[in-house]
């Protein structure tokens, strides 16, 4: 260090006036790029590192939204812009927790902002979940938009009813590619590995089951009214499901209509639905999972008829009856939420809910979190947008600057003394180069690379 | 949604020299850029070079004034005039967010030409603050007859700062 820079640096010391704010992102998909946006306007002057396990950025805009919806990946535009300013750096490839621990963070910067996510999937705890083809969404969606850990993932789809446990738009989105024709997905950035064995596909029934009824559906309007326009299948609803339905319809908050009376649409259009189909899309309400039955394969799930109960009808619970119902299929995904990990110990976590404890985004002095680590894994983008808004204000507004930290450099440091090869943005922007090259040659918008060494081959080239 | 609709919403948002360069890399590459060349070929450049003034309100009151050309949408006249609106416009036009949320009075909402299309209302149920007469920026293309508009951004992060 010259002269000067060791003169400036202990006058920093002394002039918080002088000091950078530093601030550290520990995930790179909207949560953290949305924090990080709000801090730079907030603090123009502060300094933004944020870190990610995988050696490619955007997190669940990459690896979640479904590859026929290739509007909603737009966001990743803003994201590059971000990415791009001078005072934001993106490691790649830096695994906190295994590679950096948070304490080690705290040292070298101002403020942390957990941004991570939830990547583990939530299990019903019933028999036979263990059995062969019953798959976790996560690693279904992991398998079809590649996520290096699902790339192996074992699905058979010879058989010709899939039963998806959940409700959610996560299993609206498997339904869809399931009951795709593979014209309509081979123009998408989906895995060449998914798209091989969807081709094969033999699943002509997609059985959607949630253990409630039509009013409390958590899937959005935007998703169903897709299903329902989807070609070559059609849309099958249980009129028993919608008793008393039409009666209170009128009286629900707007969105809760439109998306009853979009159901009720479908349920009395459906016997004059004269169009061609081959496949078949049964959304079936009040049924609860209670055991998974097979020898070594799945071969049905077994459901208790269920009833609802409580006062507020968004809000009625499940109860379950002494009858059941028993759904023969050859696959079945569960399809029930994800919670988080728990990544460093020093990290004040609720392992039930599987998240971090805060208080509006704040852990504790110089801890913060943002988007499903902290709020649950809920709603949709701009959900998390609003959330991780609100969480890069208190962010920006609590910074404590009585000491200058060493950021950005000294963790670079530290991580090339461990021996941890750190993608920088510009290796992304050569793995996503050649991702679009690849793709170009197959008429698909990219072609995702799938391992993570061939990832790092191209990008520490 | 359909393929028409995506195209149509998309093809409404590309009008000629007012697309982002975000948005115009887009059409380039979509599917719809052929739509768009037609519609380049055909716009009347007389009526496009028309200013249209917009007033748009913050939830705190403030008032930002901007200017738009006949055929642009409210949410190119925020892009192009680098109104400061977090997140707004996520998803660049394309009807498959509701970053975009605007709210009218009810005597313009009665006045926009164009009913949203269900499509626009499935996206609109998304949008925080909702309200009888919310619509996308994205879906209003300006006309001579808008000249004045005043719209109210609901409520943001933004607001909740000052």
């Amino acid at each position: 260090m010259s002269k000067s820079g060791v003169l400036l640096n202990s006058f920093r010391q002394f002039s918080s006036k002088n000091v950078t704010p530093k601030v550290c992102v520990v995930g790179a998909g909207p949560a953290g790029f949305y924090a990080t946006q709000q801090i730079l306007k907030v603090k123009p002057e502060a300094k933004v590192d944020i870190l990610e396990k995988l050696p490619v950025p955007f997190g669940l805009v990459r690896f979640g939204v479904a590859p026929d919806h290739p509007e909603v990946k737009n966001v990743i535009n803003t994201f590059d812009k971000i990415a791009k300013d001078d005072r934001v750096q993106f490691l790649g490839n830096v695994d906190v927790g295994k590679d950096v621990k948070i304490e080690e963070l705290k040292n070298l910067y101002h403020a942390i902002v957990l941004t991570y996510g939830a990547e583990y999937d939530r299990t019903l705890n019933i028999p036979g979940e263990n059995l062969n083809n019953v798959i976790a969404a996560r690693n279904f969606v992991g398998w079809y938009n590649g996520i290096p850990c699902d790339k192996n993932l074992k699905i058979d789809l010879s058989g010709e009813d899939a039963v998806i446990l959940g409700q959610g738009n996560v299993a609206i989105d498997i339904a869809r590619i399931l009951l795709s024709s593979v014209d309509r997905l081979k123009t998408t950035d989906i895995t060449s590995h998914a798209l091989e064995q969807l081709a094969e596909s033999k699943v002509k029934r997609v059985w959607l089951i949630g253990r409630r009824g039509p009013l409390q559906a958590a899937f959005t309007i935007a998703e169903l009214r897709e299903m329902l326009k989807l070609p070559n299948c059609k849309t099958f609803w249980r009129p028993n499901d919608f008793t008393g339905i039409k009666d209170i319809v009128a009286n629900l908050a707007r969105p809760r209509k439109r998306l009853t009376e979009l159901m009720l649409k479908s349920l009395d259009e459906a016997p004059h639905d004269k169009r061609n189909f081959d496949k078949e899309f049964h959304p079936i309400f009040l049924r609860g999972p209670t055991e998974f039955i097979g020898t070594s394969n799945i071969e049905k799930v077994k459901f208790s008829v269920n009833e609802l109960e409580g006062e507020d009808l968004l809000k009625q619970t499940a109860k379950a009856t002494d009858k059941f119902e028993d759904f023969p299929c050859n696959l079945a995904v569960r399809s029930i939420g994800y919670k988080s990990k728990l990544i460093d110990p020093n990290i004040p976590f609720d392992v039930k809910s599987g998240k971090i404890i805060n208080s509006d985004g704040k852990v504790e002095k110089g801890l913060y979190a943002a988007g499903w680590v902290a709020t649950g894994p809920m709603g949709i983008i701009i959900s998390t947008m609003n959330n991780a808004f609100k969480v890069g204000q208190i962010v920006s507004i609590e910074l404590d600057l009585s000491e200058d930290k060493g950021g950005y450099l000294d963790l670079k440091n530290l991580l090339n003394e461990r021996g941890i090869n750190v993608v920088d943005y510009h290796g992304w922007e050569k793995i996503d180069h050649e991702e679009r090259k690849r793709g170009k040659s197959v008429g698909k918008p990219r072609e995702k690379i799938v391992e993570i060494s061939e990832m790092l081959k191209i990008a520490l080239n | 949604m359909a393929l028409r609709q995506k195209v149509m919403a998309f093809s409404r948002a590309m009008v000629p020299q007012t697309i982002s360069k975000s948005a115009l890399k887009a059409a380039r590459s979509d599917q719809s850029a052929l739509i768009f060349r037609r519609l380049l070929s055909t716009t009347n450049p007389q009526a496009q070079n028309k200013e249209v003034s917009v007033t748009f309100i913050r939830a705190s009151g403030e008032k930002i004034e901007a200017k738009g050309k006949v055929g642009d949408s409210l949410l190119d006249v925020i892009v192009n005039n680098e109104i400061d609106l977090d997140g707004f416009g996520a998803c660049e036009g394309t009807l498959t967010c509701s970053t975009c949320h605007l709210i009218f009075s009810k005597e313009d909402y009665d006045k926009l030409p164009e009913k949203p299309t269900d499509e626009e209302l499935d996206m609109l149920d998304l949008a925080y603050d909702l309200t009888d007469t919310s619509r996308l920026g994205c879906q209003i293309i300006l006309s001579e007859e808008l000249n004045g508009l005043q719209v109210r951004v609901p409520a943001t992060i933004n607001d909740a700062r000052s």
